[in-house]
């Protein structure tokens, strides 16, 4: 209770103070998360919506692997990561590895099937609305897609903050492909899981209060510019 | 049937789980004028709508249309009797079709406020459509698929669920549209509205059309016993 206590203190004295290190890997953390937050909706969303309106031979096969997917092991996309960015790698060349571009694609990795995951089981009740209308009006699948993207914008938010949420608390695959490299790569997780080890569990817990604080500014920030539930009646 | 014809259907039949849901259908439809088809629940009004307007897969025969068929399809329109809306204004909403085509936001905005007035919804055209009472739902959907100027409308029974007024003011924009060159394929178990609607009438029972004709022969001397005990009222199976 009293590490709680002086945690919650050091967290506030972090902030008040306007500790240099902490804007620092705060603003690394988002940085690399909303980046890899942006990048894995582009792919994810319309991935989603693909699966919802196309009918081929291997689509349940395809969801499944996609759900199943939302459980990969973070530490082990870090390693493939890893493999494929080292000097010995396909794409060691690029020398991306122990930079934040390592992490935000280790970040990618991880947060795409839950994404497209969560975008596929919101747009499908969508489609099922629309089926008939959009059918009937003879839409391209582009089209279709388009519409289920837009009309679906809200649920489809709430994806990609999922995503976010997940990607801002990663830490396994972070650690192995940024390495925690001071005023490099460290984020707010890997200092947290640094100060940990240390023994320093006041800081790793006012880093953390940071952390989740952070985390819910950000979800705030983009319901209030989105909307949500203003127009949620939409 | 009046005037040429638009669209043939021969020995068309769709199928469910080895059930005949429609069929054989035998079928000449106009370029003009209002075909109504009637007949009690679960006859296969719906389903033939939907096989005529070409979202229901034949098992057998077919549909085929006068002239070429991809411009005509482009041309053709359906509104559902519980109409979709579109989670977004009502303006947007009737804009939808237009945009589809290409058309820019503003331009298509701009005609879907013109066409919002002219049925009615001025007054709501920027409130969520999924706000809209059963009425004006439906006057969406027809200014929807009014708005491009379709050769062909289907209606599948587009005022089930309304009250006289409503049904009143829907029946006169399909006027309006009828008197604009649209011809209107339109299903109802509403005899009223059929005999207010109707150029031409196609009987169908039990998956089969059992008449079809011009809408003043039908109601004045039905030819089938089924026909028959359809207009007196009974029940029929």
């Amino acid at each position: 209770m009293t590490d709680i206590w002086q945690g919650l203190v050091q967290a506030f004295l972090l902030i008040v103070g306007g500790d240099a290190d902490l804007v620092e890997i705060t603003l690394r953390s988002l940085q690399v998360s909303l980046t890899a937050t942006v990048i894995a909706s582009a792919i994810a969303l319309p991935f989603g919506a693909v699966l919802v309106v196309s009918r081929f031979r291997y689509r349940r096969g395809a969801i499944a692997v996609i759900n199943a997917l939302m459980g990969l092991p973070p530490v082990v996309v870090g390693l493939v990561v890893y493999i494929l960015l080292s000097r010995a790698g396909p794409f060691g060349v690029l020398d991306l590895l122990f930079t934040p571009t390592a992490m935000i694609i280790a970040q990618v990795i991880i947060i795409v099937p839950l994404i497209t995951s969560i975008a596929h089981q919101a747009l499908r009740d969508l489609w099922s609305d629309y089926h008939d209308l959009l059918i009937s009006m003879n839409t391209s699948k582009r089209q279709r897609v388009m519409t289920l993207l837009w009309d679906g914008r809200r649920a489809l938010l709430t994806a990609a903050l999922a995503g976010f949420g997940r990607a801002i608390g990663e830490v396994g695959a972070i650690m192995v492909v940024g390495g925690n490299i001071d005023h490099a790569t460290r984020v707010l997780t890997t200092a947290i899981a640094l100060e940990t080890a240390k023994g320093d569990f006041a800081l790793a817990l006012g880093l953390g209060f940071v952390l989740i604080i952070l985390a819910i500014m950000v979800n705030l920030v983009i319901h209030s510019l989105s909307r949500t539930e203003r127009e949620g009646r939409w | 049937m009046t005037g040429t014809t638009l669209l043939s259907a021969r020995k068309a039949m769709v199928q469910a789980r080895g059930k005949t849901l429609i069929g054989p259908i035998d079928l000449d439809l106009g370029a003009t004028g209002v075909t109504v088809v009637i007949g009690p629940n679960g006859a296969g009004k719906t389903t033939l709508l939907k096989t005529l307007y070409g979202i229901q897969r034949l098992n057998d025969g077919t549909v085929t249309w006068s002239g070429n068929e991809e411009d005509i399809r482009k041309r053709q329109a359906f509104v559902f009797q519980s109409p979709v809306m579109l989670r977004r204004s009502v303006r947007d909403n009737i804009a939808y079709p237009l945009r589809l085509d290409g058309i820019s936001r503003k331009a298509a905005r701009d005609r879907a406020e013109e066409w919002g007035h002219r049925v009615g919804l001025g007054r709501v055209l920027m409130a969520p459509a999924r706000q809209l009472s059963g009425g004006e739902r439906q006057k969406l959907a027809v200014a929807r698929a009014l708005i491009n100027g379709p050769l062909v409308l289907f209606l599948d029974e587009p005022c089930a669920f309304l009250d006289g007024r409503a049904t009143r003011e829907i029946e006169e924009i399909l006027h309006s549209a009828v008197a604009d060159g649209t011809c209107l394929i339109m299903s109802t178990h509403d005899l009223g509205q059929a005999k207010r609607m109707a150029s031409d009438i196609a009987f169908v029972l039990g998956g089969k059309i059992r008449e079809f004709r011009p809408a003043t022969d039908f109601f004045t001397a039905p030819e089938t016993p089924e026909a028959q005990a359809f207009l007196r009222g009974d029940i029929v199976e």
